[in-house]
């Protein structure tokens, strides 16, 4: 059985194996939970075709929140997507679906929290995006929700995966590592260098504060779901390029967890800081709650 | 914790605190009243006063009162199911000093005349801590199969309760009495490690002084987080 304490241990027991990070964690949690690879198989597919629903829901662009604060970005990024977007066709797409996830979980729609709910949006978008513009199965997609899990299980045993507890990096930084551990191997790459994009990714969105406007989940949150996938798909593919992380993941998730440990509680989900201090994000709040 | 943790849960947004959680507070209370729901007076305290319009949390109150579970899409048009199922509500803010700041209290009026009121609060990941129930001071989760048994405070009532369970291979997880004064009024509430059979149920409501037996069974959804 798997202990989940390192990155390490997951990339030894794959590359042991001659498999994949997913392989190894979808045999290991069904031994775990006690099912059947299938039923933990199928519990996970039921798992994307939530995701997928919330982003056909989301892209609508018709639901807004109980605040009035969001909703409907999703929709004007998809449209810019048609029309040669500066950022290419992959990533427009994937932050369409980001934005749209992240508003659909605001305007109390259904999600799946991956790993919370406020930073919902990143991995759906990212694995959406890979089957819908590569062609990749939904079988592979369904297996890298399984690279991610395990990725997360690891952050969440050594670090922390609340923004209450380790800041937005803990959220958005957890998921856009997940993200691009969960990219490397649905474009086939080794186990080590899925540790390598969730390093990299994690280490971009390292320090990033939970400051949201008025506490509520929305601004700057859904917008970070959108920075999140950018991260994750670029140091997806700095790592399928051979570039390796000079702090091995685990160190990295250390560090994470220590600079959380060092923030402020006003910059730990209170809305006492960041965005939600300034002048706007106060105005907001009063207009919101009176 | 498992990957279904990490992936997941399936709920309904915007976090867990301010949804799954409500959804199951509000779920507790309408098993309390049982029976149909004719009013509900819902009150906010701490930060809950200050957001629960912004967050839906009355809407997810709402939902948990009309039985829904906290992945239902209809969670976010709950005020117009609740109007059209007869029921009469309001939200209002309250001030409890000593609470957990996401607390609220729900006064239910049922279609006998039955009345209940429950305080609870989210604690987190869509956990919850019921505190308060009719008046009297409990502490259950609602994670395990859970039965609140007022009664009168008289030698020997726990004993019968215990015995029963005992014939009926109900092992107790949790005990815990609450009694503001001797001999008057008092509540025991017993988590259970497994389910209890409909017939010890209705033996308990049987036994002497116990006033009434509220059953609450866990609800099918695992927990959550923000």
């Amino acid at each position: 059985m798997l202990s989940y304490s390192s990155l390490a241990e997951l990339v030894v027991a794959a590359t042991e194996a001659k498999s994949s990070i997913a392989r190894v964690a979808l045999r290991d949690q069904a031994e775990q939970i006690g099912l059947g690879q299938e039923q933990v198989y199928a519990r996970m597919r039921d798992n994307l075709l939530v995701m997928r629903e919330a982003a056909i829901r989301g892209l609508t662009g018709e639901l807004h929140s109980p605040s009035g604060l969001s909703g409907g970005d999703g929709l004007k990024m998809e449209r810019r997507a048609q029309h040669a977007p500066l950022s290419g066709v992959f990533c427009a797409k994937a932050i369409a679906r980001a934005l749209a996830i992240a508003e659909y979980n605001a305007a109390m729609g259904r999600i799946v929290a991956a790993p919370t709910a406020g930073s919902c949006g990143i991995l759906p978008a990212a694995l959406l995006t890979m089957i819908e513009e590569t062609g990749a199965s939904e079988e592979s997609a369904v297996m890298a929700l399984f690279t991610a899990g395990a990725v997360g299980l690891v952050i969440a045993n050594v670090a922390c995966i609340s923004g209450a507890e380790g800041g937005c990096q803990a959220e958005c930084g957890s998921a856009a590592a997940m993200t691009a551990a969960a990219l490397v191997e649905m474009a086939e790459g080794a186990p080590q260098a899925a540790a390598d994009a969730a390093a990299v990714a994690l280490k971009n969105q390292m320090g990033l504060v939970c400051d949201p406007v008025a506490g509520l989940v929305e601004t700057p949150c859904i917008k970070r779901n959108a920075g999140g996938v950018m991260c994750a798909i670029a140091a997806a593919d700095m790592a399928l390029a051979g570039i390796k992380s000079v702090i091995p993941a685990d160190e990295v998730i250390e560090a994470m967890r220590a600079v959380g440990a060092a923030m402020p509680q006003s910059l730990r989900e209170t809305a006492r800081g960041g965005l939600a201090a300034t002048p706007t994000g106060i105005a907001l709040k009063q207009k919101i709650f009176g | 914790m498992d990957i279904f943790d990490i992936i997941g849960p399936v709920m309904i947004g915007p976090s867990s605190s301010h949804t799954a959680g409500a959804v199951r507070i509000g779920a507790v209370a309408r098993k309390i009243l049982g029976g149909k729901i004719t009013r509900a007076e819902v009150f906010f305290a701490g930060s809950f006063a200050e957001t629960f319009r912004g967050h839906g949390t009355d809407k997810a109150i709402l939902g948990g009162l009309l039985g829904m579970q906290s992945d239902d899409e209809r969670i976010r048009d709950s005020f117009r199911h609740a109007e059209e199922a007869g029921i009469e509500f309001v939200f209002t803010t309250i001030s409890l000093p000593r609470a957990h700041p996401n607390t609220v209290k729900i006064h239910l009026a049922g279609e006998n005349g039955g009345e209940c009121a429950v305080q609870g609060a989210s604690v987190g990941g869509g956990n919850i801590l019921i505190t308060d129930v009719n008046g009297m001071e409990t502490a259950f989760s609602g994670k395990a199969d859970t039965l609140i048994i007022p009664h009168r405070d008289m030698p020997g009532v726990i004993a019968s309760v215990s015995s029963l369970m005992a014939d009926y291979g109900v092992n107790i997880g949790n005990f815990r009495l609450n009694r503001p004064h001797k001999g008057f009024q008092a509540v025991m509430t017993v988590e259970l490690d497994g389910g209890i059979p409909d017939e010890a149920l209705r033996l308990l409501t049987r036994l002497k002084y116990v006033d009434s037996v509220v059953y609450l069974p866990v609800n099918r959804n695992g927990d959550a987080r923000c």
